[in-house]
């Protein structure tokens, strides 16, 4: 078992607010290695907060502490923002939601991925070029050349999260942090997209953070879980054994989805007590 | 007679025909699904409806009565709609209290004091957020405000667009529970648009499959909860919807 | 009756309409004083008001009387800003001027805020040949100079306060036509008017009750960033001898009178000129932080 790829202790995220401060993370830990680790939490969680956070894109007067923060070993909580942005994109990266409000609408898909390979590497022109038409064909779009020319606006949402994962890998990062990758997208194409995403990451060895918060898509495609609750770690699981989950909050999440072959004349709604406690 | 029947209708958004010969009928008391992809069509039917989307050919009908292609009082005491987006279908600078007075003021219905907060609490709302904003509200408190809004001036139809694709899971549960005991109770007829398939399992009698502005398939709910839909389309749906990394 | 505290204005379940509204207005005060620069400009425009209201208070001398031997005498204990070349006390005079001053810049809001409102609402909301014979109307305003239509439309008038009110308004009103048409067109689409649309409300009712209020903002914000041009152009009107007539002492006329002694007595042309700069100044910092309050595009919902 290698060494953990990123090692999180006591991670804290607090905003202060005209009522005092808020804290919207309080306290998590977790380790990633070389594996699909799925974040799920509902909104106000603080699930895509951990996940900027990871990557220092909290800006004051959010605030950001915790007892350790180490990628491959090394320190990223007091490292100089000049060393950050070394990190972020070529050894960490993060794709997001909506590939419409991600994809800078005034530069052609082929310079935005070429910009996030030349940010990292001095590479001449043509060498950029042959990459990201490499990328594009590894992300599985046919006609390379012609989406290269093309403005975001002119590619459909599936494709759009495609050129996002392209543009994320370029630089061939370590761990890559994922969210809600899927929840802009149609159910036929979301099972596309991740499938791709699974088949780029095992190829690289890469780690994988997934955040989301849809459970059930979690435990399929992840290998282990995380359930956030108020910026609290409530439940920490391998995905096959979720439908054994003890914390009231997951399982009351489980239980609260409706199923396919629907039975239930009323679905059971979550009481929400004080279960930071527990 | 069928609450609602559409016959042959076409909806055009300027030059995109973006449904075509659409034909449905739905009883009342019933709950109807229409289930599809984004670009299908469905949200755009509802719209037709209300006329929302006026560039319509073909007839619809609600209770016998054809439907024109304005909104006059008559229609909105007959027939209302609850939109998807919390955030946006509420005015954000009217407290809950202005939201659901207006459709009785403008039906010069009196008596808001009394059938507000009763609405409220029929809904799951605490009287006590009669005087708040929209951003004072959590995204299951506004989607009630919304589903209040649309009951105010007791319709018999509902039409339903996404209602709770935009909310929590664990609100999701709350509302869907909501909706199905103000049909019981007061024997609402529902078209549910919806791409989530659970959530007609859970709802509906019928359901239609729309692909591309067509409908391939109508069908009673104990298809779609025994695996046994007819069409193609259908059944990768259904496939896509249960499992959805593998291949 | 509640008290009013700091607690039942910030209260999460406001008990009545007027509670939501006060603790509204309470949170934007709020906001409004973290930012220094609107606190000072707020400050500045509080003066103007307290000066104009109690002129007679402030004054030292009479604005219209002067001995003529006191002519021209620079700042002093007796004549705090010097005296003019009627041997009128400066001070006395630019603390009534506040009076016309704010006359002017309140009279001109008051008409050509609501109207130019109003005519853009109609015109983003109705759409259509509406739209365009509306907006074709404004525009032929907006395209005129402004300080040029003054002129025109005083010459024709005859000079005076009144007439410089409107001339003053009919050139501003077209710019808040053009943001509140704006905005409707991007609220024309949004669901909750289409829910009111359903609920079989007239266009007059959503335009005045649903648009117009959502509009007030952007408006508002607009009107006090502009008070300052309206001070300008107010001040250029009597410069040139067009607006307020002698002798009354409106800042600009004063300067005018000042321009032939602004070598030896500087002070009766500069004077009322730092008056203008300052009140200008004032509104447009508080303009500056109103906005960042109340434009929900900066993402502070008020």
């Amino acid at each position: 078992m290698s060494a953990p790829l990123l090692e999180v202790e006591n991670l804290r995220v607090r905003f202060p607010t005209p009522t005092g401060p808020v804290d919207v993370v309080r306290g998590i830990s977790f380790t990633l290695g070389r594996e699909r680790l799925g974040i799920v939490g509902e909104s106000g969680s603080g699930k895509s907060m951990t996940g900027r956070s990871i990557l220092r894109l909290i800006r004051p007067p959010g605030e950001v502490t915790a007892d350790r923060l180490r990628f491959e070993g090394r320190d990223l909580l007091d490292i100089p923002e000049r060393d950050m942005r070394k990190v972020r994109g070529a050894r960490i990266s993060m794709i997001m939601q909506d590939p419409k409000f991600s994809l800078n609408p005034v530069m052609t898909v082929g310079q935005q991925i070429g910009e996030a390979l030349a940010v990292h590497e001095r590479l001449p022109r043509r060498q950029i070029r042959t990459r990201v038409l490499e990328m594009l064909e590894a992300v599985q779009i046919r006609d390379p050349e012609r989406v290269f020319g093309l403005y975001p606006h002119e590619v459909s949402g599936g494709m759009g999260q495609r050129v996002m994962i392209a543009m994320m890998l370029i630089p061939e990062p370590s761990i890559l942090i994922a969210d809600e990758p899927t929840s802009a997208l149609d159910v036929s194409v979301q099972g596309e997209v991740l499938r791709l995403m699974n088949d780029l990451i095992s190829r690289k060895g890469m780690g994988l953070i997934f955040i989301s918060h849809d459970l059930h898509l979690v435990s399929q495609f992840c290998d282990r879980i995380l359930v956030m609750y108020r910026g609290r770690n409530v439940e920490e699981c391998a995905a096959g054994d979720l439908d054994k989950a003890t914390h009231p909050y997951t399982r009351g999440l489980l239980a609260s989805v409706p199923r396919m072959n629907e039975t239930r004349d009323e679905l059971p709604v979550l009481e929400r007590g004080d279960w930071e406690n527990s | 007679m069928s609450a609602i029947s559409l016959r042959n209708v076409q909806v055009s958004y300027g030059d995109t025909r973006v449904v075509e010969d659409l034909s449905l009928d739905v009883a009342q008391g019933e709950c109807f699904g229409l289930v599809g992809e984004s670009g299908s069509g469905k949200s755009t039917v509802l719209r037709a409806i209300t006329g929302l989307a006026p560039d319509w050919t073909g007839q619809i009908e609600l209770f016998g009565q054809p439907r024109g292609k304005t909104i006059d009082r008559e229609f909105a005491a007959l027939c209302q709609m609850v939109f998807q987006d919390p955030y946006g279908s509420l005015h954000p600078r009217q407290t809950v209290d202005a939201t659901l007075s207006e459709p009785l003021a403008i039906h010069g219905i009196g008596d808001a004091d009394r059938l507000v907060p009763e609405m409220m609490t029929a809904c799951g709302l605490d009287p006590k957020f009669r005087f708040r904003l929209p951003h004072q509200l959590s995204g299951g408190q506004r989607q009630r405000v919304a589903i209040a809004r649309a009951l105010m001036l007791k319709p018999k139809i509902l039409l339903l667009d996404e209602p709770t694709s935009a909310l929590d899971v664990s609100v999701q549960a709350e509302i869907l529970n909501l909706l199905k005991r103000l049909r019981r109770e007061q024997n609402l007829t529902y078209i549910l648009v919806t791409h989530d398939l659970p959530v007609v399992s859970f709802l509906c009698d019928r359901l239609a499959v729309m692909q591309q502005g067509r409908i391939v398939e109508i069908a009673p709910v104990s298809a779609l909860k025994s695996g046994n839909m007819s069409h193609a389309y259908s059944r990768e749906l259904v496939a896509k919807s249960a499992d959805r990394v593998a291949g | 009756m509640a008290t009013i505290t700091r607690e039942w204005l910030l209260t999460e379940s406001p008990g009545s309409r007027l509670q939501a509204r006060a603790g509204r207005a309470y949170r934007v005060t709020l906001a409004l004083l973290r930012n220094p620069l609107a606190v000072i400009g707020g400050l500045i425009v509080l003066l103007l008001v307290i000066l104009a209201v109690f002129a007679p208070f402030f004054a030292t001398h009479s604005p219209y009387v002067g001995v003529l031997t006191d002519r021209l005498k620079p700042p002093s204990a007796e004549f705090w800003l010097g005296s003019d070349e009627l041997g009128r006390d400066i001070w006395s005079r630019i603390v009534y001027g506040a009076r016309i001053t704010l006359t002017i810049v309140l009279l001109v809001a008051a008409i050509a805020a609501p109207l130019g409102m109003v005519i853009g609402a109609i015109s983003g909301y109705i759409g259509g040949w509406t739209d365009r014979i509306l907006m074709g109307f404004t525009d032929i305003f907006l395209s005129m100079p402004k300080l040029i239509l003054a002129l025109a439309f005083v010459a024709a008038l005859g000079p005076g306060i009144e007439n410089a009110v409107i001339a003053i308004a009919i050139t501003s009103w077209p710019a808040y036509a053009r943001i509140a048409r704006a905005e409707t067109l991007t609220l024309r689409n949004s669901e909750f008017i289409s829910a009111v649309r359903l609920q079989g409300a007239s266009v007059a009712r959503i335009i005045v009750r649903h648009v117009l209020p959502l509009l007030t903002s952007s408006v508002i914000v607009r009107v006090t960033l502009d008070m300052a041009g309206i001070i300008l152009t107010a001040a250029g009107l009597g410069f040139l001898g067009l607006g307020a007539q002698p002798p009354l002492p409106e800042w600009g006329a004063m300067i005018s009178r000042g321009r032939s002694f602004i070598l030896d007595q500087w002070w009766v042309a500069t004077m009322p000129g730092f008056a203008i700069v300052i009140v200008s100044l004032g509104f447009c910092f508080l303009g500056d932080g109103l906005r960042d309050v109340l434009d929900p595009k900066s993402g502070n919902r008020q």
